[in-house]
């Protein structure tokens, strides 16, 4: 197994080389630069005076040239300077990323905690009132957009009853580390994390309910039946076990989806995250933060792939990694 | 005769299709000696397997209705609540299932899934089940029971598995055995060795199988008994050689016939012609077999048809088999196959 783990990070590293140099050259592309970004429509800076800063930031040089310096830093650790925040990205990235991780675990934990249930009760009971309303959940989370629900969620609890305060990662005005703070941390969480939750469940709400029917009628289901195996056991013991695989080979996925794909929740909720970063980064050409950006969403990817391989090794004999 | 430990009453089990229910079993009576290897034959969607499975308790409820009696063990089974009928299923009344490759739960190992049964069964301590494990797997022929014991499915052979659901139905001594179809998902040598091995299981554990098949080979080695089924009704009974010696329901001669013989290599293969019909479009009064037998006259067959019984123990339905007789060969027909 640990063989195994080193052999899928050492693939990893030619997987991200190539990786930066696609995204390099694709944040090279776009039309405009940081300098431009910065300056646009200023009328107090001449042309020639933005001809003058791209020169002296290297702007001007071929793109291999700028790809090889940047490399070169960010192999170190150095992932260089923001031109809009006017400090280093590695920095600026260091208290956002604990919010996009805390968002998104919390999203996870949640989209579970209501989609297993209800899936079980789905597959299990299928055709019964509970079914369709679930199903009809189902529907309406799939077919809802998200910005739409969390506005809606945002003016419900937040504006009209007050309960829950609007933007931000935690009140300002707490000292860290106190049980306040905690509790502000939480009570920011609650809408963005229970937004992106109850609209994430569909997928594993219609995974695990079509994968009891259909585990339901396989002949194993029959021998365990036939061993006497009381109706209540013959679920966990061997349908659920075995339809919860591809929910398990799926959580890696989900948790990359979640790092990088929380734009929206965190824009609508002003919440201080990786994704809300992302879009601002993107307005203002800030090219070495969207790299940045994009390179922590392509690492999430690839391991939460590998992170998919090793649970599903470890829940499934037949894929076990010797 | 030995003890009848099975009895099943006029069972009927019909499926719920669109509304309306259809029997695909229809009122099969049919008595299991200890002791005894009793084969259920019959061409697809005969019923065979619907019968086996109805005597488990393993149609889904919702849509299938189950009358008649099974009685085992003092009680009718199917007037048993679910926990009452798992305390019978695994223990007394044990089933072996066509294809070993689906029949094991792909994330368990085999050791497990022998004393799987055992838990709900027998009292007994974790090392007592593993020895009966080891010792079952022993019994079914498996070698290197230590190595088996730890490993998955996935990791055994078609005939290693079915070994393995043997030795799963076998797990608590049952009184009577359902096996059905146990050798159709194997390939020719392998079946020889299971058929081998439950003969040589039989002789020691003295429960009464039920062996479903549609290989006629598979009867005339292995069973004392044979019940010839055809659209769910039971069309004709004997005792093996009493059946392969003088068959006389038209169906039971036809599919005797259909065995190649292959004494000559210019022999045509029988065909019965037409196919069983669905259990929705069966025509359920009269002879059910006359549709495909249509030489014969209407009134050689009974209005109802009833089994009798011609000799002790051989019982025979419809009066259609006293004239009966094959027609004429007819040469250069597209029925006829020349091998």
């Amino acid at each position: 197994m640990i063989k195994f783990i080193v052999r899928r990070i050492l693939v990893m590293i030619p997987q991200l080389l190539l990786l930066s140099l696609i995204i390099f050259v694709v944040a090279k592309a776009m039309p405009g630069d940081a300098v431009t970004g910065a300056f646009m429509g200023n009328p107090d800076v001449t042309p020639e005076r933005i001809e003058e800063i791209k020169e002296k930031f290297g702007l001007n040089d071929p793109w291999y040239e700028q790809y090889g310096r940047w490399i070169g830093k960010a192999v170190q650790g150095d992932l260089g300077m923001s031109y809009a925040h006017k400090q280093k990205v590695t920095s600026l990235l260091a208290g956002r990323v604990s919010n996009t991780v805390l968002l998104a675990f919390f999203t996870l934990v949640v989209t579970y905690l209501i989609a297993i249930p209800l899936g079980i009760i789905a597959g299990r009971w299928t055709d019964t009132w509970a079914d369709k309303a679930i199903v009809t959940y189902n529907y309406f989370s799939f077919a809802t957009p998200i910005f739409v629900f969390a506005l809606l969620m945002l003016f419900l609890f937040s504006f009209v009853l007050g309960w829950f305060p609007s933007g931000g990662s935690v009140d300002i005005r707490i000292t860290e580390g106190s049980w306040e703070y905690v509790v502000s941390k939480a009570r920011h969480l609650f809408l963005p994390v229970m937004s992106g939750a109850l609209l994430l469940t569909y997928s594993t709400i219609q995974y695990l309910r079509n994968d009891i029917i259909d585990t339901k009628l396989k002949d194993f289901v029959k021998t365990a039946r036939a061993k006497g195996v009381p109706e209540g056991k013959v679920y966990t013991r061997h349908i659920l076990r075995n339809s919860l695989l591809p929910i398990a080979a799926f959580l890696g996925y989900e948790i990359t989806g979640l790092i990088g794909g929380s734009i929206f929740i965190e824009s609508i909720f002003s919440y201080p995250g990786l994704g809300q970063l992302f879009l601002q980064s993107i307005g203002t050409r800030d090219f070495t933060v969207v790299t940045a950006l994009v390179m922590i969403s392509g690492i999430a990817v690839i391991i939460g792939t590998m992170l998919s391989d090793i649970i599903l090794s470890i829940v499934d004999p037949r894929i076990r990694v010797e | 005769m030995a003890k009848p430990v099975l009895e099943i009453e006029n069972l009927r089990t019909s499926f719920n299709i669109k509304g309306n229910y259809y029997a695909a079993v229809d009122g099969v009576s049919l008595t299991v000696h200890e002791n005894e290897i009793i084969a259920i034959v019959g061409e697809s969607g005969c019923g065979k397997s619907a019968l086996a499975l109805s005597v488990m308790g393993l149609h889904n409820d919702k849509n299938t209705k189950l009358e008649g009696q099974v009685n085992f063990k003092e009680q009718n089974l199917l007037s048993l609540n679910r926990s009452k009928w798992n305390k019978v299923r695994g223990k007394d009344l044990a089933m072996i299932f066509q294809d070993p490759l689906t029949a094991l739960n792909p994330l368990s190992t085999i050791g497990r899934q022998i004393e799987e049964p055992m838990d709900y069964h027998l009292n007994l301590s974790s090392t007592a089940k593993k020895k009966r494990t080891l010792e079952l797997l022993r019994r079914v022929g498996i070698k290197d029971e230590q190595r088996i014991y730890k490993q998955y499915p996935h990791e055994l052979s078609g005939g290693m598995r079915q070994r393995v659901v043997i030795a799963i139905a076998l797990a608590c001594d049952p009184i009577v055995l359902i096996a059905d179809e146990p050798t159709t998902a194997l390939d020719v040598t392998i079946q020889a060795q299971i058929m081998d091995l439950m003969k040589e299981l039989q002789n020691q554990i003295k429960s009464g199988i039920v062996l479903i098949t549609h290989d006629l080979g598979v009867v005339a080695e292995m069973a004392d008994r044979v019940a010839v089924m055809y659209a769910g009704e039971v069309v004709e009974i004997a005792e093996v050689r009493e059946l392969f010696v003088n068959p006389l329901h038209p169906y039971t001669r036809s599919l005797l016939n259909s065995i190649p013989s292959n004494l000559s290599d210019k022999e045509r293969l029988h065909v019965i012609e037409g196919i069983v019909p669905s259990i929705q479009n069966l025509n359920r009064t009269g002879c059910r077999f006359a549709p495909r037998i249509p030489w014969v006259p209407n009134d050689e067959h009974e209005v109802s048809p009833i089994l009798h019984e011609v000799e002790t123990g051989h019982f025979v339905r419809c009066t259609c088999y006293k004239n009966f007789h094959f027609p004429e060969e007819k040469v250069g027909e597209p029925n006829y196959v020349t091998t």
